[in-house]
């Protein structure tokens, strides 16, 4: 009986360290590539224009809720699939649901940088027809952290 | 009365056993394939190969940044790995074709599962035309909305 107790004890310890190690490092990395996207986006901007004062959470809100006329036409905007807020799920064209754009809704968003970039690239071509420039995606991202 | 029924009942249970046959071979191999599952599976469906020709597939991959009229352009490496795996499953992948190629050639390209010839008809015997205005349904790509296990293959729940 006592050693089954310890054992028990002592395996969910063993349980708690490993998690603990699993989960940890996956936060921090996520949070760390969010940084690193971030501060990637404001070095293009800065390079683009030496002015460059900072992105705008207000900026990237009205980017959201705008009507495009550019891209393609069943895509002219993103609450064409995002909903009218980012707090909201979406769905996809075809039926499937997107989890909410905010970050506060969808923690795990934005922590790929690769997955960061697809997404832009994809949606910015659908939804304006050309790429999205260093500030709008940077508005953008901020916006989406603020929510 | 009795005699009667002796007589109804083997002809009853014959007659449900070839509905039940007839009714119990709409199932696909499922798709496994890592990246399709993860990269067509996150706006639809990875829809089962089976169901469109080779020559559609290729068509549809080789068009990506047009995607039925969203951009979903993947990178070289993905883009020929999802191709491949497409062609090397699709209808007409086999020694005889499957019942997506029916009213189809080895040269057909529809674009679309819902244009081929097999899925009209299947569809045309038994969805009322107000099932497809259901806002739940959306869309004729939306499979799931009616077939549960479709992601799974099994299309037999109609």
């Amino acid at each position: 009986m006592n050693i089954s107790r310890v054992l028990l004890a002592r395996s969910m310890v063993a349980i708690a360290i490993v998690a603990t190690l699993a989960l940890l490092p996956g936060q921090s990395a996520s949070a760390d590539q969010r940084q690193q996207i971030v501060e990637k986006t404001t070095n293009e901007a800065k390079a683009l224009d030496p002015n460059f004062s900072g992105f705008s959470a207000d900026r990237g809100k009205a980017l959201f809720l705008s009507k495009q006329a550019t891209g393609k036409p069943d895509t002219p905007s993103c609450t064409s699939c995002h909903s009218s807020s980012p707090l909201n799920v979406g769905e996809t064209r075809a039926g499937k649901k997107i989890a909410p754009m905010a970050l506060s809704k969808s923690p795990e968003r934005y922590g790929d940088l690769e997955k960061v970039e697809k997404w832009f690239r994809r949606n910015c071509n659908s939804v304006l027809g050309r790429a999205c420039t260093p500030v709008e995606q940077g508005d953008y991202l901020t916006f989406m952290f603020s929510q | 009365m009795f005699k009667i029924l002796r007589m109804i009942l083997p002809a009853a249970a014959l007659m449900v056993m070839f509905a039940t046959a007839a009714k119990a071979d709409e199932r696909y191999k499922p798709v496994l394939d890592e990246t399709v599952v993860k990269e067509c599976g996150v706006c639809h469906m990875a829809f089962q190969p089976q169901m469109l020709p080779k020559k559609s597939w290729q068509k549809i991959m080789i068009n990506l940044v047009d995607h039925f009229g969203e951009d979903a352009s993947l990178n070289a490496k993905m883009t020929n790995s999802i191709e491949k795996y497409y062609v090397k499953n699709a209808a007409n992948s086999g020694w005889r074709g499957g019942k997506f190629m029916r009213g189809l050639t080895d040269e057909s390209a529809p674009l679309r599962i819902t244009e081929t010839p097999y899925w009209v008809r299947e569809h045309n015997h038994e969805v009322p035309k107000s099932a497809w205005k259901n806002p739940k349904v959306k869309t004729k790509a939306n499979c799931v909305a009616c077939h549960r296990d479709a992601s799974r293959g099994n299309y037999d729940d109609d």
